[in-house]
């Protein structure tokens, strides 16, 4: 479907309101296959509004919005095979409570890609590797650390082999000791090549992983560039106090 | 305490001393706690040793337990019952009437059949418990032993008599009201549960609102009575089917709006992570309602779906009053024999000890299903 042009994400002029306040405002933004996002900003500022329009958690008003090349329309087959092709971390993790980890994790590649189960296991056991913690794959999720249950979530997304990673604020609901851990799967899944938009509060992963950093406040992006760019030389005033404060908690 | 730390008192503390812990300890803490709540405890003790001594009394010592019959008029003399009216129970009555009771009207000499007809529903209730048979295969056993009841019932195959539908009742009538009534109402209730939260639908939704309140908002009786009474006159010449279904139908419609609300209240205590998380993954309506929702909204609300299941059960003695012979009128019409009337007490507490241990049963089946589930999401 994609040739090598096209770009992964691509917004354009992407507006939302919830009731009366406009949480969106003329969004545009092009993420190519392969790179890297991260979306920052304060809180209200509408990134996580927008990651979720991405895959159609939400529904924006006006825009247009194309992922690998399709428009998100009210066609729930067509968004229904855009989202088996877009992974989703949230901040709450959200894996099923009823089922175990390996459960989790084989649940869509069955039932979606029609996966034989053996198959499924093996995928998955694979990916649990990958994020290690196949030990784990038994249990319950109630069973495991915030950081554990985080990475069975990566973990449950990747198992469909998606095109596109997006990461809701994957590490704030986890204490500081277990941040690292997730963190360090996402490093490790972004040097794989994987694309990823992300939004999240951690700038040391920026720095590190990100080829561009959105900067977004009350529903519009304000500045992108490089990580670079951002941190060291920021141009708007709005950036320069946000950093500011960032900077002061760390 | 400090002063008795030897070895011998260390040892002596391996377990915790009797005013502490212990059966003694544990009335001191619950029972006489205080002057009132031993004046309290002792007043209770007093009326429940005099309550069950005199219960067993009645019901044991000076219980009557047969009855000879009169040579003259070849009947069963009551006398004796009579002569121990108001000191002991006269169990005779339930072991001259228990056929009766449990099976009806059903014709005497067929009664092995309604009784095999008690049998399977009771294995019916036992695979369908255990979680090993919770499978595809389950439906075809409902199925088969659906077709098996109706058969022993009816008759008219394989040379059993036929038995028209005014002859049933008894136990085997108020099961076949409750258990289809409930195994229909569920898969009907689930779909209006979820219709009535597609937002996304709201032609769906408003036919399942108006559904919903409607019927919970008309007494079941009138709702039987519908069935029985006005249902057939809007049926063409010809066409009537029997009154059983129809009150079948009328319990299945009943029922269904009260599982239904339960089950929303299931489905509205599930955070949106989970549905979100569905949805991420690519799952479509059904797979994610199937897959996801229903298991975790069901096991939340296995309490209160249980309560309406054994509310349910019981209310089918409602169809008392459309003439259908369920188990609760035959009871009554039991005591309506000359020879009897006198002795309705015994027949009711027989009635309610069936009724007990089915309701019962179902309590202690779905707190057995809450421990098991528990302990997967337990944290």
């Amino acid at each position: 479907m994609s040739n090598g042009t096209q770009p992964a994400i691509q917004l354009d002029k992407v507006n939302k309101w919830f009731g009366q306040l406009h949480v969106l405002r003329d969004v545009s933004l092009e993420v190519a296959t392969g790179e890297k996002v991260v979306v920052c900003g304060p809180s209200g500022s509408g990134k996580s509004t927008l990651i979720r329009c991405i895959n159609r958690l939400e529904v924006h008003q006006e825009g247009r919005i194309l992922v690998d090349g399709t428009e998100l329309t009210d066609d729930t087959r067509a968004l229904d095979t855009i989202r088996s092709e877009v992974g989703m971390v949230f901040q709450s993790f959200n894996l099923f409570p009823h089922l175990t980890i390996l459960e989790n994790c084989t649940l869509a590649p069955i039932w979606v890609r029609k996966m034989p189960k053996a198959e499924a296991e093996a995928l998955a056991m694979e990916f649990l590797t990958r994020v290690k913690i196949p030990e784990q794959a038994k249990k319950y999720p109630g069973q495991l650390s915030g950081g554990q249950q985080q990475r069975v979530a990566i973990a449950r997304a990747l198992c469909m082999r998606p095109k596109i990673m997006l990461f809701d604020e994957p590490t704030s609901a986890l204490d500081p000791e277990m941040i690292k851990e997730v963190l360090d799967t996402m490093i490790e899944l972004a040097d794989s090549g994987m694309t990823m938009v992300c939004v999240t509060h951690e700038m040391g992963f920026a720095r590190q992983v990100a080829d561009r950093v959105v900067f977004m406040d009350r529903g519009e992006v304000v500045e992108s560039g490089t990580p670079h760019e951002m941190f060291e030389s920021p141009q708007t005033d709005r950036l320069k106090l946000f950093l500011s404060q960032i900077l002061r908690g760390h | 305490m400090a002063t008795t730390t030897t070895h011998a008192s260390v040892a002596d503390r391996a377990q915790p001393p009797m005013l502490v812990a212990g059966p003694v300890a544990w009335m001191r803490a619950n029972l006489f706690s205080s002057v009132w709540s031993s004046l309290v405890t002792l007043a209770l003790a007093y009326f429940l040793i005099k309550f069950t001594v005199g219960l067993i009394d009645w019901a044991f010592l000076k219980s009557v337990w047969t009855v000879p019959t009169d040579p003259a008029t070849g009947k069963l003399n009551p006398d004796a019952c009579r002569q121990a009216k108001g000191e002991g129970a006269c169990w005779a009555v339930i072991w001259d009437k228990y056929r009766f009771i449990l099976f009806g009207r059903y014709p005497y000499e067929e009664h092995w059949r309604a009784a095999i007809v008690l049998v399977l529903f009771l294995g019916l209730f036992v695979v369908s418990a255990m979680r090993r048979f919770w499978r595809p295969v389950l439906a075809l056993i409902w199925v088969a032993v659906l077709v098996s009841i109706f058969t022993l019932m009816w008759g008219g195959v394989f040379g059993l008599r036929y038995v028209a539908q005014d002859e049933w009742g008894g136990l085997p009538i108020t099961l076949i009201l409750s258990t289809f009534g409930l195994a229909c109402a569920f898969p009907i209730a689930v779909l209006v549960a979820l219709g009535r939260r597609a937002t996304n639908l709201p032609a769906v939704k408003l036919i399942c609102v108006i559904y919903i309140e409607v019927i919970r908002g008309v007494p079941l009786i009138s709702l039987l009575f519908m069935a029985s009474v006005m249902f057939p006159l809007f049926m063409p010449v010809g066409l009537n089917p029997d009154k059983l279904l129809r009150a079948q139908i009328a319990i299945i419609l009943f029922a269904a709006v009260y599982l239904a609300e339960v089950i929303r209240g299931g489905l509205q205590a599930l955070p949106k992570g989970q549905y979100e998380a569905a949805d991420a993954l690519g799952l479509s309506y059904w797979k994610k309602m199937g897959l996801i929702i229903l298991p975790q909204a069901l096991r939340l609300v296995i309490p209160p779906l249980v309560n309406t299941f054994i509310g349910f059960f019981k209310d089918t003695s409602l169809v008392l009053i459309i003439g259908i012979f369920d188990l609760l009128t035959s009871g009554k019409v039991a005591v309506t024999d000359p020879i009897w009337q006198a002795f309705s007490t015994e027949v009711y507490i027989m009635l309610g000890l069936i009724y007990f241990c089915f309701c019962f049963s179902m309590a202690r089946y779905s707190q057995s299903l809450e421990r098991e589930f528990s302990k997967s999401v337990r944290r």
